[in-house]
C-alpha cells in the first residue's frame, strides 16, 4: 500500500479524476494477454510528457516502481505491475499529432491504437506498414516498445524500421528527444534503436515520430496447399532466391490444418500438410506478372491445389482460413503457451521437425504457423493446467523448444519480447557479458530501478 | 416459472477470457471513454472478482457494470465468443438482487410489467411533446419510463401515439390460404410510438399475401428489464408473451424491432424449454421478407425517376445475430432508393436500452459519431430496423445539426408498394 501523502501528490499533479485507487480500477489494470494477475498499488492517466515526468519524479523520490501500459495486450507480461506500485497508463495521450504529406513523417502520441493511424494515413494515400495481429487494439507506444512485427515484415520491417525519432521521459524524470523528423541522423549513439524494443525498462515513450511510405496501388493474395512442409519451405526460399520479395508469406502446419478443418466448413483436402498464405503489393500490371511467376516457380514443390483473391473480399476469405486458426486452437486444449520463436528462414522445417519431436517426446499438442517470410514461428503448446503434471511437462518442453531455434542459429522470440515470461530463460540466448552490458545501460539510466524492474532480466 | 441464469451459471463463460484485449477494438462505451473498466475485458475481470468474492459490489463496480450497452458487439470480435453482454446483465440482477433496483430500474419494471398502465400511460400522453413532460405530476409513470434529468439532458423524443397500434386493428388479419400465417410481435416502440411502422408492415404482409396475428395481450419482449437487472420482470414478460403468441398455430413469430429480436430470439432461448420453441419461431421481418422473395417481386415494379439516397444503419441485435445482408438487400431493391453504405455501419448507436437514460453524456458521444458518419455518407436518409436506434440516431442527427431523418425500412417499403384497392 502507498502512502496517502504519495497518492495526494499524484492527484495534486494529474487531478484526482486521473488517479485511481478503487480496487474496481486496480484489478482493470492488473492483467495482460499473459493472463497473470498482479494488483498495483494505484493507476495513473497523465496526459502529456510532463506530466510523466512529473509521475516519475515523485517515484524516483519515494523508489516506488513504475510499469508503463498500453492496450495490455501483450503477451510476455511486460505492462504488469509485479511489484505494486503505479501503473501509468497511455490511453488520455492518445492524439495523432501530425501527419506530414510533403516529408512522409507523422508524430503520435504513445496511445493511438495502430490500426487508426494506419486508416489515417491512408486516406492521405500514405502507408504505414507494421502490423502486428493485434493492430486493431494494442498501440504504437505498445509496438515500439515491444518492436512490434506482423506479416508484412518480411518486406517491409518491423516498428523500428519506421520510428525515426521518440520524445521520451527518462526513468530519472527528464524529457529528452531521441533522432527527429529526418531520413538520415548519425550525431550521437542510436539511442532510437535502443528503446525500441526496450520493453519500457529504459525510458516512456511519450511522443513517436514514424516514417511513411506512399500506399502500394493493389495488392493480391494467393492461398497455397502443399503435401509436405518441405515443399512450402522450399517454396518460400525459392521465391526469395528469385528476387521477389512478397508482402507476407504466412504459413501454417498439417496440425494447424486439421484443427482449422475441425473449426470451419473450409474444403481442405486430405492430401494438405502445410499451407502458404502468399500476398504481394504494387502496381496493378507489375502484380499480375509476379503471381504467374511464382505460380511457375512453386507448382513443381508439392502443390496440392492454389486459390487465387481477385478482390479485396476474396482475399478477406482466404485470410479468415488464418484467423480462424486462434479459436480452432482452443478445441485441442484449454489453455497454451504462444512461443515466438524465430529462426533463419531455411532452417524452418526442420525447426517444425524438432518441435514435431518435442511434442512426442512430451506427449503434449504442439500447433505450429506463422510468419514462413522471416523464419518466425509462433509455436503453441496446448495443455490443460488442470491435468496433473501436464504443466511440468509444458515447461520442459519450451526450454526444449528454445534450445532447439538456437542450435539452428535463432531467437526465443521473434516479436513478443521477453518480459517476465521469457526472463528465466535468457540465459539460453545472452551470454553473461552481454547481459552484464545490458544491465549497466540500465542501472545507469535508472539507478533505482524503479522503471518497470523485474522484466527481461531476474533480478 | 421461467429461469434466467445467473451469474453463477457464467462462471465458464467468465473462464474463457484470455485476456487478449480484443475486445477493446469493437467496444462503443470503450471508444467513449478509454478506461478499462470499461471494456468488456474489465467487466469480465470485474465479474469474476465479484464471484470469487474478491471485490463486493461497491460503488465502483457498479458503476463500471453500468457502463454497457448490452451489444454484444464485444462478443462478436471476441476469439473465444465471451457473451459479456450476457454476463454483464446477470450481474446487474445479482446487483438488483441484493441492493435493490435503482430508481430508475424501478420505474422500468413498474411500467413494464404493467400493460394496461403503459396503455393508460399512452393515451393520457398522446400528442405530448417533451416539453408537456415537465408538467407531468412526479409519480406519473411517463415520467418513470422517461424522467426528467433525461429530459432536461435535451433529448429529442417522438411524441407518443395517440392511439396505441395493437388497439387499432383486429388480432387476425386474413391472408391468402396458400400462404404462411405469422404472428406479429409489435414491441412497445412499434405499438406507442411508432405505429407507422407497424402500418407498414401490415401494408408488406398484405401484398405477399401473408395471414397476420396480432395478439392484444402480448407483452414488451423484457429487453428494458434485462438491461436494469430486473429478473424477475423479464420472467413475466416471457410467460406473458409465451401464452400470447402460443394461442394460435402460426408458422413464425415476426418482429421489426432488432432489440425485440434480441428478446424473443436470444434471452428467451437462454432460459430453455418451452422459451426455446419460441425463439427458433422468431424471424426478423426482413429475413422472413427476403425468404418470401421480396426482393425479386420488387424488381418487378416500375422503377421511379428521382431516387433518395439511402445508408443503412446496423442495429447491434441484428449484427450481432449474423442478419445484416437481408435488410441490405430489401433497401437495394426499393425502387425509389439509392443506396449508399456509410463507414462503420455496424457500430452502435449508443442508445442500449437504460444505458442512455444513466450515461446520456456517453451515449450522445456514441451517437455524435455515427451522425458523423451518416453526414460523410451524403445519404438524406439513414434507414434501420429498430424504433429504439431510429429515436437515438434522430436524436443524434439533431444535435449535428444535421437534416438527415431516421427512418424504418418498412416505412420506405410501404411507399414503394402499390396503392392497395
Ligand atoms: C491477439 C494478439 C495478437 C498479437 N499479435 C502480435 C503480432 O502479430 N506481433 C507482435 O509483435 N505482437 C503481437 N501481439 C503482442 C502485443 O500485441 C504487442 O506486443 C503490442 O505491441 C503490445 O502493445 P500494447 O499497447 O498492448 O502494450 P502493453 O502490453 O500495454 O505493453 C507492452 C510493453 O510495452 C511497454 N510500454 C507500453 N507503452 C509504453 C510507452 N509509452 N513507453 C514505454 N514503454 C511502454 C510496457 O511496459 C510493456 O513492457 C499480439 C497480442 C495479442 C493479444
Ligand atoms: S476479446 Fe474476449 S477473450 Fe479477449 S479480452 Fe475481450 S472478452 Fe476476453
Ligand atoms: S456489450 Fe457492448 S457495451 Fe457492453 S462491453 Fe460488450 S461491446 Fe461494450
Amino acid at each position: 500500500m502507498l502512502d496517502q501523502r504519495i497518492i495526494r501528490d499524484l492527484q495534486a499533479t494529474l487531478g484526482a479524476e486521473h488517479v485511481a485507487t478503487d480496487k474496481a480500477d486496480l484489478i482493470c489494470y492488473s492483467y495482460d494477454a499473459t493472463q497473470q494477475q498482479y494488483l498495483p498499488d494505484v493507476v495513473v492517466f497523465p496526459a502529456s510528457a510532463e506530466e510523466v515526468a512529473l509521475v516519475m519524479k515523485i517515484a524516483n523520490a519515494e523508489r516506488i516502481p513504475v510499469f508503463p501500459r498500453g492496450a495490455g495486450s501483450g503477451f510476455t507480461g511486460g505492462s504488469l505491475p509485479t511489484r505494486g506500485g503505479i501503473v501509468l497508463s497511455t490511453e488520455r495521450m492518445n492524439r495523432i499529432v501530425e501527419i506530414d504529406t510533403e516529408n512522409l513523417v507523422a508524430t503520435v502520441e504513445p496511445g493511438v491504437v495502430t490500426e487508426q493511424f494506419q486508416k489515417e494515413v491512408e486516406k492521405l494515400g500514405l502507408f504505414y506498414p507494421p502490423d502486428p495481429a493485434s493492430l486493431k487494439f494494442s498501440t504504437l507506444g505498445g509496438n515500439v516498445a515491444e518492436c512490434a512485427g506482423g506479416p508484412r515484415c518480411v518486406k517491409y520491417g518491423v516498428t523500428k524500421d519506421f520510428v525515426i525519432g521518440l520524445q521520451v521521459v527518462t526513468p530519472t524524470g527528464d524529457i529528452i528527444t531521441t533522432g527527429g523528423p529526418t531520413m538520415k541522423g548519425v550525431v550521437g549513439y542510436d539511442l532510437t534503436k535502443l528503446l525500441c524494443g526496450s520493453e519500457g525498462t529504459l525510458g516512456i515513450i511519450t511522443r513517436i515520430v514514424l516514417k511513411l511510405l506512399p500506399l502500394p496501388e493493389a495488392k493480391k493474395t494467393m492461398l497455397v496447399l502443399f503435401d509436405s512442409i518441405d515443399g512450402a519451405a522450399k517454396a518460400v526460399s525459392t521465391i526469395i532466391s528469385n528476387k521477389i520479395i512478397p508482402t507476407t508469406l504466412e504459413f501454417m502446419d498439417g496440425r494447424t490444418i486439421d484443427c482449422v478443418r475441425q473449426a470451419t466448413d473450409l474444403e481442405v483436402p486430405d492430401n494438405a500438410r502445410a499451407v502458404l498464405i502468399i500476398e504481394v503489393d504494387g502496381d496493378r500490371e507489375f502484380l499480375a506478372k509476379q503471381v504467374q511467376k511464382i505460380q511457375q516457380l512453386i507448382q513443381p514443390l508439392g502443390v496440392v491445389e492454389t486459390r487465387t483473391a481477385e478482390t479485396p473480399e476474396e482475399s478477406e476469405a482466404l485470410w479468415q482460413i488464418r484467423r480462424s486458426v486462434s479459436a480452432s486452437l482452443r478445441k485441442v486444449n484449454p489453455d497454451k503457451f504462444n512461443e515466438d520463436i524465430c529462426v533463419p528462414r531455411s532452417k524452418v522445417p526442420e525447426m517444425i521437425r524438432k518441435v514435431d519431436a518435442i511434442a512426442e517426446k512430451y506427449n503434449i499438442p504442439i500447433v505450429n504457423f506463422g510468419h514462413a517470410g522471416d523464419g518466425n514461428i509462433h509455436v503453441n503448446i496446448m495443455i490443460d493446467r488442470k491435468v496433473p503434471g501436464e504443466l511440468e511437462r509444458a515447461h520442459k518442453a519450451i526450454e526444449e523448444v528454445f534450445r532447439g531455434a538456437l542450435e539452428l542459429g535463432g531467437t526465443m522470440s521473434g516479436e513478443h519480447g521477453v518480459g517476465i515470461a521469457k526472463a528465466p530463460y535468457i540465459p539460453l540466448e545472452i551470454t553473461p557479458e552481454a547481459a552484464a552490458y545490458m544491465k549497466a545501460i540500465k542501472k545507469a539510466l535508472d539507478p533505482n530501478n524503479i522503471l518497470n524492474p523485474g522484466k527481461i532480466f531476474l533480478d | 416459472m421461467a429461469k434466467l441464469k445467473n451469474l453463477e451459471d457464467y462462471r465458464d463463460a467468465i473462464e474463457q477470457c484470455v485476456k487478449c484485449g480484443a475486445c477493446r477494438a469493437h467496444c462503443p462505451v470503450f471508444g467513449a471513454e478509454r478506461r478499462e473498466g470499461r471494456v468488456a475485458r474489465g467487466k469480465v475481470a470485474l465479474s469474476k472478482a465479484v464471484l470469487d468474492g474478491e471485490i463486493g459490489l461497491e460503488a465502483k463496480v457498479l458503476e463500471d457494470l453500468s457502463q454497457c450497452l448490452l451489444c454484444g458487439s464485444c462478443c462478436a470480435g471476441c476469439p473465444n465468443k465471451v457473451p459479456t453482454e450476457e454476463i454483464v446483465a446477470a450481474a446487474r440482477r445479482r446487483i438488483a438482487e441484493q441492493q435493490g433496483l435503482s430508481t430508475f430500474g424501478k420505474g422500468v419494471a413498474a411500467v413494464l410489467g404493467r400493460p394496461k398502465l403503459m396503455n393508460a400511460l399512452a393515451k393520457t400522453g398522446g400528442a405530448l411533446s417533451s416539453l408537456l413532460f415537465r408538467k407531468l405530476p412526479e409519480n406519473s409513470g411517463l415520467r418513470l419510463r422517461f424522467p426528467l434529468p433525461y429530459l432536461e439532458s435535451g433529448r429529442t423524443l417522438p411524441p407518443l401515439s395517440a392511439r396505441p397500434f395493437r388497439e387499432r386493428h383486429p388480432e387476425r388479419i386474413a391472408g391468402e390460404a396458400s400462404q404462411p400465417t405469422v404472428a406479429f410481435f409489435t414491441g412497445c416502440g412499434i405499438n406507442y410510438m411508432y405505429p407507422e411502422i407497424g402500418e407498414a408492415f401490415l401494408k408488406a404482409l398484405r401484398f405477399l399475401g401473408v395471414t397476420v396475428i396480432i395478439p392484444a395481450d402480448q407483452a414488451c419482449c423484457g429487453l428494458p428489464a434485462v438491461s436494469a437487472g430486473a429478473g424477475e420482470v423479464v420472467e413475466k414478460l416471457a410467460e406473458q408473451n409465451l401464452a400470447a403468441l402460443s394461442r394460435e398455430p402460426v408458422d413464425f413469430v415476426l418482429t421489426a424491432c432488432a432489440s425485440c429480436n434480441a428478446g424473443l430470439g436470444k434471452i428467451y432461448a437462454e432460459m430453455g424449454e418451452p422459451f426455446e420453441k419460441l425463439a427458433e419461431k422468431t424471424r426478423d421481418i426482413f429475413v422472413f421478407l427476403v425468404e418470401m422473395g421480396l426482393p425479386e417481386k420488387l424488381a418487378e415494379l416500375p422503377s421511379r425517376g428521382v431516387k433518395t439516397r439511402v445508408t443503412y444503419h446496423d442495429p447491434c441485435h441484428l449484427r450481432t445475430r449474423g442478419i445484416t445482408a437481408e435488410p441490405r438487400a430489401i433497401l437495394r431493391a426499393l425502387p425509389q432508393v439509392e443506396f449508399v453504405e456509410m463507414e462503420n455501419a455496424g457500430t452502435c448507436c449508443g442508445l442500449g436500452g437504460t444505458y442512455s437514460v444513466y450515461h446520456y453524456e456517453n451515449s450522445r458521444k456514441i451517437g455524435a459519431k455515427k451522425a458523423g458518419h451518416i453526414e460523410e455518407s451524403g445519404a438524406e436518409l439513414v434507414a434501420t430496423d429498430c424504433p429504439g436506434c431510429i429515436m437515438q440516431l434522430q436524436d443524434a442527427i439533431n444535435h449535428a445539426g444535421g437534416r438527415q431523418r431516421a427512418v424504418h425500412i418498412l416505412e420506405l417499403l410501404r411507399e414503394a408498394l402499390p396503392e392497395e384497392k
